[in-house]
């Protein structure tokens, strides 16, 4: 069994560093991007329904 | 020129990149026109609608631009200016930039239509559609009157914006399109005479690459002349008021006089020998090119900016209710 290379040890985290925070990044603007999609549609839905809800018989 | 080095290790792409495919300064100006359209269109729209729309045609927008990165990469790859995109660096491939602006169409156009009216939405989709194929699959690659033509796309924004807003696209709306669309000849190839050689280089037929300088010289004039009679007619119909006709007559005069500079100068005769690093350095006999190019970008802010202020501070024509309800 040998040793695991100090030198590779050390950089290891460091070289993955870029592709992970790059594919995070992506999914949190992806994630912002569907949340912030459900308030339109949300938000849509109020204002177009506005004060029609209340307009019908009861 | 060297062709664009090979990208030696494809880097992962950041969300950043994706947001350069949309092509923000583009959708900022998209924003600003049709906001415009929606805010002197005058009809009752709540701000939140108003500002939904807006989203919605500057998403449409963004996907369009999208689209042109994906099908125009190997021509991007050859210009200076646009090498550096995502797709031709490498940091974003190409089926991804494609996939982006086909969802991105397709949610910008039935949000749009889901929430304001389908006019609006089938304006957008046109628009895309327009931009996307009619102009950078066929027209940008095929003929000089390229930009004359696709300038359509540009201009159709401040009309989705009104039909938003109003359910309809009356003739004020398109004379607002007519603006821009004559507006972009003389801006686009006052451009394309400083920078003529990129685009013989990537093969784009631009007016200066195929029939010379001195004709685009003459064809700025001429559009210069048919664009200020448009940019005076707000004011003839009601849509502008004192201070939108006292911008666009003075303005406009600025305008004539900067394009008659390019008329009678030499821009686009001779290439520079100097060779230098930056990216479009301003040959002597170009300055009036650059000039016009700058202040077309003015003037037309101007234009738009000026009746955005007379709709939202009431001081539009009598019977054009101003600003948003």
């Amino acid at each position: 069994m040998t040793e695991p290379d100090a030198e590779t040890t050390a950089l290891a985290p460091v070289a993955d560093d870029a592709p992970h925070r790059a594919r995070r990044g992506r999914n949190l603007a992806i994630a912002l991007g569907l949340v912030g999609f459900v308030v339109l549609v949300y938000l849509v839905t109020v204002f177009r329904m506005g004060g029609n809800v209340l307009d019908r018989p009861l | 020129m060297t062709p664009p080095a090979a990208v030696p290790t494809v880097s992962p792409a950041r969300w950043q990149d994706f947001v350069q495919l949309l092509k923000p300064r583009v959708m900022s100006l998209v924003v600003f026109t049709a906001a415009t359209g929606l805010i002197c269109a005058g009809a009752p729209i709540h701000p939140v609608m108003g500002a939904i729309a807006i989203l919605c045609i500057a998403v449409g927008a963004g996907a369009s631009a999208s689209l042109n990165m994906w099908y125009d990469a190997d021509i991007d790859a050859r210009m200076r200016r646009t090498r550096g995109r995502p797709v031709p660096a490498g940091r974003v491939q190409s089926a991804d930039a494609l996939a982006l602006g086909i969802v991105l169409s397709l949610f910008s156009v039935m949000l749009l239509g889901l929430a304001l009216n389908w006019l609006a939405a089938g304006l957008l989709a046109f628009t895309i559609f327009f931009y996307a194929v009619v102009y950078t699959m066929w027209l940008k690659r095929w003929t000089a009157q390229n930009i004359v033509i696709g300038g359509l796309a540009g201009a159709l924004p401040p009309v989705i914006g009104w039909a938003a807003a109003a359910g309809q696209a009356p003739l004020d709306a398109w004379i607002l399109c007519a603006i821009i669309f004559m507006w972009t000849p003389p801006h686009f190839w006052a451009l394309s005479l400083y920078t003529s050689e990129d685009y013989a280089a990537a093969g784009v037929p631009m007016l200066p690459v195929t029939a010379g300088a001195a004709v685009t010289r003459r064809q700025i004039w001429i559009y210069s002349l048919l664009l200020i009679p448009v940019c005076l007619a707000p004011a003839a119909t009601g849509l502008g008021g004192a201070a939108y006709l006292a911008v666009a007559a003075l303005g406009g005069a600025v305008f004539l006089l900067l394009a008659w500079r390019v008329r009678m100068g030499r821009a686009g005769d001779a290439a520079d020998p100097r060779v230098t690093d930056g990216l479009y350095d301003v040959k002597a006999a170009a300055r009036d090119a650059r000039n016009l190019f700058a202040y077309s970008i003015l003037y037309l802010t101007l234009l738009f900016a000026t009746l955005l202020g007379e709709h939202l501070l009431g001081g539009a024509a009598p019977g054009l209710p101003g600003g948003l309800t």
